[in-house]
């Protein structure tokens, strides 16, 4: 690898600062009387807390899956605390209550947490370590009827509806880290967009990790009524450690009939450094139900960051003529691990699901596309085109395609097209007898690469999404 | 053309080159001054190609003697980038393909690039759309070479009128141009040598590197260089191009392992 391409991939992590600010950490370890405390901690009905005992106890006959193309240490559940709050934890009237502390971080991150300065018209969740800590622009959703609070506000104050739908599309016995999350997840964000009623903006979560040695179980639950949409982001950063940090959460998405949710993610947890030392463990269960007819549930994602990422967001379209879709591009880097992709289950006639993945691989990383299409019997007409594609920066990295395809019925049609390309010297002398640096030139081939996956992010996601590849792959050339 | 008040543009001296620790380029001299053409030929393997990309900075070559003069200043020191920006450009004989991104994207990034190097007003993507189409007259190009992805599924003739349409874009006070001729049919050949002689003025200069007469029929070099075993063996003038057509290069090595034996 040319000494150009090596300086541009090894771009400093940005977010990787520590915010000094007292946390009540429970003890380390997990039990039973764990997840009691995190109930008892939180107020939590009794069903809440059989339903987080039923899933450990789940937990406990498990096997962590061995089927990833990833490789790591086994994890000790032992040495990670699974309860971590910002000081003081107190109910917050508005934002001028949060912790000034916490409002420069979200501000260092770019994160717009204050409502009267209005800045991208988002309203936005804030989660720190296992907390919401703030949720904008609430008073307005309400006028329309949308619920957007922290999930233990609303296991509070809309404890019939969590009720009704939490667990309902990822069970809590579906896989090792869903029961896990079941058993000890401490907040996330909950919305609910009522019956024909069109968001009038994005809604967004931002989850940071601050704590050394602290899980992050955070889970989300969006609902969309009969008629109704909602466009909601995701974002995540974690500050540098030596040591690896655990991230499984959960994300559940119901569809009624013709409601659409269009899920986007930023991911940039702390990767690791050069050598591959600390990074977050990423293992995520995401899940969207297209119960009713004609409904849609869109995944986009931008994977960049996390030691190792274990993630397939997943569509499940029972509702005749709905419709699934997935756009991801995943950029590892130095030893970064990513093995994701999606599961489009197609049950109702009609179905459609469309999968586009961009996977971008430098240093001695290594990304791997898994997705599975399956056509059930029900699924008369049921239709999949599926894009893989991957990038190779360098000579040390790898790239893998796994793509299961199952088609129970004849009048079914499935397309899967991969390819594998590569950045080299010759492409980057190229753009350099025109001129251009070699700076700019990875930016533009890697955009080029990611055009059609960052066509489907909100504007202000795309540009942040752009910007982020470019701080991954980007740094001071010759 | 050879005019009277011209200037010095590049001077090689003595230029060694390696590429794989094997030395191509032994002991090269060229010196071309703006106005002129000049054509390089030889047989395969004797350089010139190699000395093509060590002008343009190919990473993969190693100079290992030898000094080159740009304007005065010395372009071994500048990176690839730089050489560019100060008006060296290189007609690629295998023009890389860049899936993905479009043709109109890469051409105004570079185009913009060397107009902010020389202190001159960027375009933006409409302004820059117009300009473009414009240049591709000379050409006779198709307006959809712009939505394309970069030489992505050109053909090879394609390829070459991008190259072409490149160098009118970003107005080189030196263009080297390699095996610009191979892979043309010759409708193809008379489109692009007529580009290449509509952007030949008083103050720039034309290097071509090519196996072939043919071309020189179109653009008609003020000099003609044979090259062999890495450096220039003989000189003429576009007379010179027509005898190596007709007898082919062997006399010429022949007839310098003569002199030699007289001179030693």
């Amino acid at each position: 690898m040319s000494t150009a391409l090596q300086n541009l991939v090894n771009q400093p992590y940005k977010h990787g600062f520590v915010t000094d600010i007292e946390a009540d950490v429970a003890p380390k370890g997990l039990s039973e009387d764990t997840i009691r405390l995190i109930s008892a901690k939180k107020n939590e009905p009794e069903w809440l807390l059989e339903l987080r005992l039923k899933a450990y106890q789940h937990w406990l006959t498990m096997k962590e899956p061995q089927w990833p193309n990833v490789k790591y240490p086994k994890i000790d559940f032992q040495a990670i605390s699974y309860y971590s709050a910002p000081k003081p934890k107190k109910t917050l009237a508005s934002m001028d209550e949060v912790d000034p502390e916490l409002l420069r971080t979200f501000e260092k991150l770019g994160v717009p947490m204050n409502e009267r300065a209005k800045l991208a018209g988002v309203a936005v969740d804030v989660i720190f370590d296992s907390v919401s800590v703030a949720t904008t622009y609430k008073a307005k959703l309400a006028e329309v009827g949308i619920i957007f609070c922290s999930i233990s506000e609303a296991v509070r104050e809309h404890p019939e509806l969590v009720r009704q739908y939490l667990g309902s599309v990822v069970p809590v016995g579906d896989n090792y880290y869903a029961a896990l999350n079941s058993a000890v997840f401490t907040d996330g964000s909950f919305c609910f967009i009522p019956k024909g009623v069109k968001c009038p903006m994005d809604l967004s979560t931002y989850f940071r990790i601050n704590t050394e040695n602290s899980g992050q179980f955070e889970r989300t639950l969006i609902i969309a009524e009969a008629g109704a949409s909602v466009s909601y982001l995701e974002g995540c950063t974690a500050p540098q450690f030596d040591t690896n940090q655990l991230h499984a959460a959960v994300v559940e998405l119901v569809a009624l009939d013709n409601a659409d949710i269009k899920y986007s993610t930023v991911q940039n947890w702390y990767a690791g450094d050069a050598n591959g030392l600390g990074g977050i463990y990423n293992f995520v269960t995401k899940r969207g139900l297209c119960k009713g007819v004609n409904s849609r549930i869109s995944w986009t994602q931008v994977e960049t960051g996390s030691a190792i990422t274990w993630k397939y967001p997943s569509c499940i379209l029972r509702g005749d003529n709905s419709v699934g879709e997935f756009y991801s591009v995943a950029l590892t880097n130095h030893y970064q691990q990513a093995d994701t992709g999606t599961k489009m289950v197609h049950l109702g006639k009609n179905t459609r699901s469309t999968i586009v993945s961009k996977g971008i691989s430098a240093g001695h990383s290594n990304n791997s596309y898994r997705g599975l299409v399956r056509i059930a019997p029900t699924a008369a007409g049921a239709r999949n085109y599926s894009q893989c594609d991957s990038m190779l920066i360098g000579e040390q990295c790898g790239a893998n395609t796994f793509p299961y395809i199952q088609v129970g019925n004849p009048s079914a049609k499935v397309e899967h097209e991969a390819s594998t390309s590569k950045i080299g010297e010759d492409q980057l002398f190229y753009f350099a007898q025109r001129g251009v640096g070699a700076e700019e030139a990875v930016s533009m081939i890697i955009n080029g690469f990611c055009k059609d996956v960052f066509q489907q992010l909100p504007m202000e996601f795309a540009v942040e999404a752009t910007k982020l590849l470019g701080l991954k792959l980007e740094g001071s050339v010759g | 053309m050879i005019y009277q008040d011209s200037k010095t543009l590049l001077a090689v001296r003595g230029l060694h080159a390696t590429v794989n620790g094997i030395e191509i380029l032994k002991g090269m001299d060229l010196t071309v001054k703006s106005g002129e053409v000049h054509a390089i030929m030889g047989p395969n393997g004797s350089g010139k190609s190699t000395f093509a990309k060590v002008l343009a900075g190919h990473p993969a070559y190693v100079v290992s003697g030898g000094a080159v003069e740009f304007e005065g200043r010395n372009l071994l020191d500048l990176a690839p980038e730089a050489r560019a920006r100060a008006g060296v450009f290189l007609g690629f004989q295998y023009p890389i393909e860049i899936p993905g991104v479009a043709n109109s994207q890469f051409l105004r990034l570079a185009y913009n690039t060397v107009q902010a190097q020389r202190g001159k007003d960027e375009l933006d993507p409409l302004e820059f759309d117009d300009y473009v189409r414009e240049r591709m007259k000379l050409l006779e190009m198709n307006p959809d070479f712009l939505d394309r992805s970069v030489n992505e599924g050109f053909s090879g003739g394609e390829k070459k009128r991008n190259e072409i349409l490149q160098m009118a874009l970003l107005d080189p006070r030196i263009a080297i141009l390699d095996e610009t001729d191979s892979g043309l049919d010759i409708d193809a050949l008379r489109i692009v040598a007529g580009g290449v002689n509509q952007l030949a003025n008083k103050d720039n200069a034309i290097v071509l590197v090519t196996h072939y007469q043919r071309l020189l029929d179109y653009i008609v070099p003020d000099y003609v260089h044979v090259m062999e075993s890495g450096r220039i063996v003989k000189t003429g003038g576009k007379d010179l191009a027509l005898e190596l057509e007709a007898r082919g290069y062997d006399w010429v090595g022949a007839e310098l392992k003569a002199n030699a034996r007289v001179r030693t």
